[in-house]
């Protein structure tokens, strides 16, 4: 996608108050290191030549899911216009990972950020066609207003950074 | 149940206003604020309310279809579908659910009682499962947080979208620290939060069924939407391995394709928000691995690789269609609409009434605000609706608030003629049929009989002023209007005039004297500048306040369209149905809109405009009227007849001189709250552009309503919300030196609270001036 969309990725996600960063494939590991709070768990990184940090779990326990600080998953895409992410129920249990520890790292490739729901619909289509019919469009952190003033990290994570791969 | 009484629903009112009042108001009024501001910035708005309207007409219509497209497409996911007939047949079927899932895997965490954790739900409230499955041993835990503040404090919902929206931060806390005792007291939201998210967690945890409702369903990929903030219908779904969805057969939807303009207005239109922060779209059973806390070192990812098509093959899931009333609501020409609502909580958080006592003062068992009489009255029953639907006082802010446009307060005026129409003959009824020769069945409530008839009694009234005045305000009159008709004694009753506007315009030579009077303005313009030929004659319509009570306004009107060179009629003309409609008495304001047409209609083919100066006179002619004329009737009136002030606008635009008329300074404040009705039909801006035309700066008011709203406010069960909603209002415009007000009600309410005059805008502008 053109870098205005990601631009205006980054923007909403300013709004929402969760970072962005754009990386080369290559570096994407070194970059993700230092934003994984231990203990990690994760969802294997599909993009080539990308692998999750040696610190991140990958099929954990149901004792590491509950403990673990850092949640790592790939999103299928994600949508510019809100800043949301897209997260597939997929059978390495990104949904969960996703939502259990108070940190969420999305890992999508820049060639998936689409401008607007609009678009984000047809690829949500196109994954329902593939049989990937069961979908999250994550959009910044767990928030509620309950208690009688907003508070972020409720059942989902309080804290959300996303990593763009610029050459993927 | 039997309906209260006019002093019980007083104190019940009162006690409301004390209570949670304040709570409600700080919430609902800052989610409608924000609602504001996201329509305001959403570029496609009306398209996308358009769109969702249309799919939502749609699906109703192919419901019976729908479901079994949704059951096969589920079925064929590996799930099970079940239509539940009423409340009963679901509480059975899911705790049927629940105690087959444990009888064959054991209970999941702690000890043997089955558990449940359950997402937000209206639906669920509807048929009180939680009571049906505790019933069977079942714990259930809500885990959105209101709704589990509400579990904690054994209360209801007062909100559809913010259950616990009257309760207060420290009455939580309070709450809490009694409940829960920490070993440090419990202070701040974050505390609470962090307290509930932990220990609403374990239960999760140990959970052995997850229960969600759904925003929406996609029939043919059997997809269960979920819209969240706080992500715990994400993980109730996602924890247990047996999920099961309760949702009404009203939200599905055909394909994923219709489920775009609700995904994309949902948010905006509940909390203001652009989309809210989970949209879940799940299509179960899902190929997400099933989590056993029980079993802590087994891997997530151990318990079986997706079987094919067919998702996790450890999940169960149970898609719970109810029915309960539905499908009948889907029969009845004037409730169907109801099934359009997509619960977002916006009609509430519009209301100035609900702003102020919220859902457990306007709302029935289970549902609130404006569109919860159509709710009610199709899933409990006509007497639910009946407990609260007066609170609709018609103002229709809802109107322009509601995502899938849905005419919310045309459902509240069809439901309380029902309800009229339902009620045992009073004794009362000899005080009014005298005067009401209406087409009402005995029975209606007296007051309303005579509010919906007040056209008769103004008339009558002012024939006999001042006497019938003097009486009137005598107490011991005061004391039987208010045990007949509900009268409150504390309100100040309209001063009815003796000389209406219709005789004093012909009193000063009718409608020859008033084009020679504007043939005269527009001479003395043509003599300076040329070039205004108006061609224009004005029929001003004598609306039952303006003839009666407010004269100067309609005197006001007349002087003011003369000085801009165009002549006025002012026949004596039939009521409108305004006031019929608004105490639900359709059939008189069936008679009356016709009336009303057949003495127009030949004006209306002479050319001439029709101008109403009483905003709820305009609004029932090109709202109501749809219901109740041919289609081309309507359409002709609607075409041919204008606000007092969007007149003088187009006159203006059109080359009228504004010089004629008493003009500002070019900076001079003016404080202007349109009328509620007024704003719906979109005509505040014309007045504002006016004003400013005429050398006025005005500022306009952010209250949605008055809290008069015609009758309601003399009411004596209602004066107090009345008066409530009125000092919000008053108290935006309090320090302005000039008030104006475009409507009877408003003008009324103000002059109370402030103590002192306030005019319609016409007034202020007409020749001569105001203050002259």
């Amino acid at each position: 996608m053109t870098v205005d969309t990601v631009g205006r990725f980054e923007r909403a996600l300013e709004g929402l108050e969760v970072g962005l960063e754009r990386v080369p494939a290559a570096e994407a590991t070194d970059r993700i290191e230092p934003i994984v709070q231990e203990p990690a768990v994760g969802a294997p990184l599909p993009f080539e030549g990308v692998a999750l940090p040696d610190s991140v779990m990958t099929a954990p326990t149901n004792r590491e899911l509950e403990a673990a600080e850092t949640g790592v998953t790939p999103v299928g895409f994600a949508i510019a216009e809100y800043g949301s992410v897209a997260v597939e129920s997929t059978a390495d249990g990104a949904e969960p990972i996703s939502l259990y520890p108070e940190r969420h790292v999305a890992v999508v490739a820049e060639s998936d950020v689409v401008p607007d729901i609009s678009a984000g619909f047809d690829r949500l289509a196109d994954g329902f066609a593939d049989g990937r019919d069961s979908v999250v469009f994550a959009t910044g952190r767990s928030a509620t207003a309950d208690m009688g003033d907003l508070v972020h990290g409720v059942h989902g994570p309080g804290d959300v950074h996303v990593i763009v791969l610029e050459d993927r | 149940m039997a309906q209260r009484t006019r002093s019980q629903q007083a104190d019940r009112i009162r006690h409301l206003l004390e209570t949670e009042g304040e709570a409600i108001h700080a919430h609902a009024s800052a989610s409608n604020a924000r609602r504001y501001e996201t329509y305001g910035t959403t570029d496609d708005l009306e398209a996308l309310r358009t769109e969702a309207r249309a799919i939502k007409e749609d699906a109703i219509d192919r419901l019976p279809d729908l479901i079994e497209t949704v059951r096969a497409a589920v079925e064929e996911n590996g799930g099970t579908v079940y239509v539940a007939d009423d409340a009963a047949d679901a509480n059975a079927y899911v705790a049927d659910v629940v105690e087959s899932r444990t009888d064959a895997n054991g209970t999941t965490g702690d000890g043997d009682t089955p558990s449940v954790v359950k997402s937000k739900s209206m639906t669920t409230e509807e048929i009180d499962l939680n009571e049906g499955l505790e019933a069977e041993g079942i714990d259930v835990t809500e885990t959105d947080l209101g709704e589990w503040v509400l579990q904690v404090a054994d209360d209801t919902p007062s909100h559809i979208v913010g259950p616990a929206m009257h309760i207060s931060r420290p009455e939580i806390a309070e709450l809490f620290n009694e409940r829960f005792d920490p070993d440090e007291p419990f202070e701040t939201a974050e505390e609470l939060t962090r307290f509930a998210r932990d220990h609403l967690g374990e239960h999760i945890r140990a959970a052995d069924v997850g229960i969600t409702g759904a925003n929406f369903i996609v029939a043919d990929s059997g997809t269960i939407t979920l819209i969240t903030n706080e992500g715990n219908a994400r993980k109730c779904a996602v924890t247990p391995d047996t999920h099961v969805a309760i949702a009404g057969v009203e939200k599905l939807i055909p394909t994923l394709s219709d489920l775009e303009p609700f995904v994309d207005i949902i948010a905006k239109s509940a909390t203001g928000q652009p989309i809210s922060q989970y949209v879940t779209m799940l299509s179960p059973p899902t190929d997400s691995p099933t989590l056993d806390f029980d079993s802590p070192d087994e891997s997530i990812t151990a318990g079986g690789e997706p079987a094919d098509e067919m998702g996790n093959p450890d999940r169960d899931f149970h898609l719970v269609l109810l029915d309960n009333g539905r499908m009948d609501m889907r029969e009845d020409d004037q409730l169907r609409e109801t099934l359009y609502c997509i619960r977002c909580g916006a009609c509430s958080n519009s209301c100035a009434n609900f702003q102020s006592v919220g859902g457990h003062g306007f709302g029935g068992e289970t549902y609130s605000g404006g569109i919860a009489t159509g709710w009610e009255a199709g899933v409990h029953g006509q007497e639910s609706a009946a407990e609260f639907n007066d609170l609709c006082t018609g103002c229709s802010r809802c109107v322009d608030a509601c995502p899938v446009k849905i005419d919310i307060p045309w459902i509240n005026t069809v439901v309380r003629d029902r309800v009229n129409r339902s009620g045992e003959s009073e004794s009362y009824d000899f005080l009014v049929d005298g005067l009401t020769p209406d087409e009402e069945a005995g029975g209606i409530d007296p007051g309303k009989r005579f509010f919906g008839n007040i056209g008769t009694v103004a008339k009558a009234a002012s024939a006999t002023a001042p006497v019938s005045n003097w009486l009137a305000d005598a107490g011991p009159v005061r004391g039987l209007l208010e045990r007949t008709l509900g009268i409150d004694r504390r309100r100040d009753l309209p001063s009815f005039q003796r000389e209406s506007l219709v005789d004093w315009f012909e009193d000063r030579g009718g409608a020859d004297a008033s084009r020679r009077r504007a043939e005269r303005a527009a001479s003395r313009v043509d003599a300076s500048d040329g070039d205004t030929a108006l061609d224009r004659e004005v029929l001003l319509y004598p609306d039952v306040y303006t003839n009666y009570v407010d004269v100067d306004r309609g005197k006001a009107a007349v002087r003011t369209l003369e000085a801009l060179g165009v002549p006025v009629r002012v026949p004596d003309l039939p009521e409108s149905g305004r006031a019929a409609l608004s105490q639900g008495m359709i059939a008189t304001a069936d008679r009356q809109a016709s009336r009303l047409y057949a003495a127009l209609a030949e004006d209306l083919d002479a050319g001439r405009d029709v101008v109403v100066i009483e905003p709820s006179d305009l609004a029932a002619v090109h709202r109501e009227y749809e219901r109740l004329l041919p289609e081309g009737s309507v359409e002709r009136l609607r075409a041919n007849s204008y606000e007092i002030c969007e007149y003088v606008y187009g006159l203006l635009e059109n080359g009228a001189d504004p010089s004629a008329l008493s003009t500002g300074d070019g900076a001079e404040p003016v404080a202007y709250h349109s009328h509620c009705q007024q704003r719906t039909l979109d005509l505040e801006a014309p007045t504002v552009a006016v004003l400013e035309r005429c050398g006025y700066a005005p500022e306009t008011s952010s209250a949605e309503c008055c809290g008069m709203a015609g009758s309601f406010g003399y009411k004596r069960e209602y004066y107090e919300l009345s008066m409530d909603v009125g000092e919000r209002l008053a108290s935006e415009v309090e320090g302005a030196e000039t008030v104006v007000a475009s409507g009877t009600s408003c003008g009324d309410q103000f002059e109370t609270l402030l103590e002192r005059e306030v005019p319609h805008p016409i007034e202020l502008l007409a020749p001569g001036g105001y203050r002259a």
